[in-house]
């Protein structure tokens, strides 16, 4: 820190990301009471307990090997460039742990570990009261810690691969995040197969409801709030154009996208409030008002337009925030009916056709505009931002299914369905019961 | 003597790096937390397979089923 200057933009910066580490945690604490609202009585704690694990067992993968990848494979390696050896990034670096020389990489690692327990947790409530807990926190571990974080090299990196070659433009995460998660929730729902009693004999699926719907909506709720904190993790708070060293001239200071790129905070606040509006009302009337799927709506509203909400005017987010979800509804449903994959949550509609439909959708409305700061970068197209979208969705989905293959194969990917009928809560449960007639006992036999 | 290399700070921070305990240590630590995750991944699903073994011999029936089914 030469300046006073650069002393308050660092502690700013430090304590930006801070905040947003805080916010985006209420994400996870949503998805936790999302699905044990959605689960019934005797998979609760299984299915807390499940979405629980992950925050330990992505951090400390994510540690291990995982923001190593992100600034290690910016260039394929093969596309652009070699392998990045990135030593800053690697577990042993001084820089990972307490160092006066360096207050910002901890907290945008943090940053970056609550975007992993993000893409790992839209996975979880998709396979919930049939997945065994071990295989999932297996797929866990690969979707936080290797293959987002793969894909955030190559398109959500100022110097990814596929920024400079195909101009990829993700602002937000719709593909990054979303979509990715959303290929890994479809594989492994393919490989897994549907709750026990959800289709019928004829194949006609059956309605599981959710044993809280009101758990349910406080859930969603805090996923919206914990949204606001995912978005300005987003940004560079601010830079100046002389930090950036692109093709920005002047002296004005600026928050950026990651890629760089002008914006501002107000802009995407806006943007993000009227692209939630339209998914919920886009979803209230095609679903007929359903609530379990207005709420969704408003979800898959935001990841829709999250690709180009850096820039988007709010009317285009509202519109795109509208229809993309409401297309994703009838892609549920439809695949539901035809291919008999039993999503609990709607997360691969929500998560993964919203955030593919919604990288494509930036390609058309931001074609021609820059990607990047930089010279030689490719500018946003139709097909490039196209490209993009299937190389996220497929980076989730083929992984995933092989894994959840081989799982399947040696016995560890399904709960045995006697243990699914049961409950796989049973021993937990019978436990609990156990101690309360006890002490009960115990109560009673004083007076 | 002190495990993070200062026992005192009159310094100028402008010249402090790295203050946390047992620097030159960091790759055996990392080797370390590599070997608990993994071994933690065994040991879990160890202890699963023996739960789910005891719940399909020993408490799989028609009652408990329907009573487990009725709670919804």
């Amino acid at each position: 820190m030469g300046s006073n200057l650069d002393a308050l933009t660092t502690i700013f910066t430090e304590f930006y990301y801070w905040v947003t580490v805080v916010f985006m945690f209420l994400i996870h604490v949503g998805f936790c009471m999302y699905e044990v609202g959605v689960s019934r009585r005797r998979n609760h704690m299984h299915t807390l307990m499940k979405n629980t694990m992950l925050i330990p067992l992505v951090s400390i993968t994510f540690f291990l090997f995982g923001w190593w990848i992100y600034s290690a494979f910016i260039n394929g390696p093969g596309i652009t460039g070699p392998l990045e050896a990135a030593e800053a990034s690697l577990p042993w670096s001084t820089t990972m742990g307490a160092n006066m020389q360096d207050h910002i990489t901890g907290v945008f690692w943090a940053a970056f570990l609550l975007f992993s327990w993000t893409t790992a947790s839209i996975v979880s409530g998709s396979i919930i009261e049939r997945m065994r807990s071990g295989a999932f926190w297996i797929i866990a571990v690969l979707v936080g810690s290797v293959l987002w974080i793969f894909d955030a090299s190559w398109g959500w990196h100022p110097q990814g691969w596929m920024v400079k070659v195909l101009g990829y433009h993700d602002a937000y995460a719709s593909g990054v995040v979303h979509a990715i998660a959303g290929g890994a929730a479809l594989a492994a729902l393919i490989v897994l197969g549907p709750r026990v009693g959800k289709f019928a004999a004829d194949g006609t699926p059956r309605e599981i409801p959710p044993h809280n719907p009101w758990l349910v909506t406080i859930g969603i709720f805090l996923i919206y709030t914990g949204f606001w904190g995912f978005y300005a993790a987003c940004n560079i708070p601010i830079i100046s154009p002389e930090v950036i060293g692109g093709q920005i001239t002047g002296a004005n200071w600026t928050a950026t996208t990651i890629y760089f790129t002008p914006t501002s905070l107000g802009a995407i606040t806006v943007n993000f409030i009227l692209s939630l509006s339209g998914g919920m009302m886009g979803v209230y009337i095609i679903s007929k008002g359903d609530a379990f799927w207005t709420y969704s709506g408003g979800l898959a509203g935001i990841i829709a337009a999250s690709a180009g909400n850096d820039l988007y005017h709010p009317v285009q987010a509202f519109f795109i925030g509208a229809i993309v979800p409401c297309i994703a509804y009838k892609l549920h449903y439809f695949v539901e009916r035809v291919f008999k994959i039993d999503d609990a949550v709607g997360a691969v509609a929500v998560h993964g056709y919203s955030g593919f439909l919604g990288v494509v959708v930036a390609g058309f409305v931001l074609w021609g505009a820059p990607s990047s700061p930089f010279e030689g970068f490719a500018t946003i197209s139709p097909g490039g931002n196209a490209i993009g979208a299937v190389i996220m969705f497929a980076l989730g989905f083929f992984p995933i299914l092989i894994v959840a293959s081989v799982l399947d194969g040696i016995g560890l990917l399904r709960v045995p369905r006697e243990v699914e009928l049961l409950g796989l809560d049973y021993k937990t449960q019978a436990a609990y019961e156990q101690s309360v007639a006890d002490v009960q006992h115990a109560e009673k036999a004083t007076t | 003597m002190s495990t993070i290399g200062y026992s005192n700070w009159a310094v100028d921070l402008k010249d402090v790096n790295a203050i946390y305990p047992f620097q030159g240590w960091e790759v055996a630590m990392v080797l370390a937390a590599v070997a608990f995750w993994l071994i933690w991944h065994i040991v879990q699903i160890w202890q699963e397979n023996r739960e789910y073994k005891e719940d399909r011999t020993e408490h799989y029936n028609a009652s408990n089923v329907g009573n487990s089914v009725d709670r919804y």
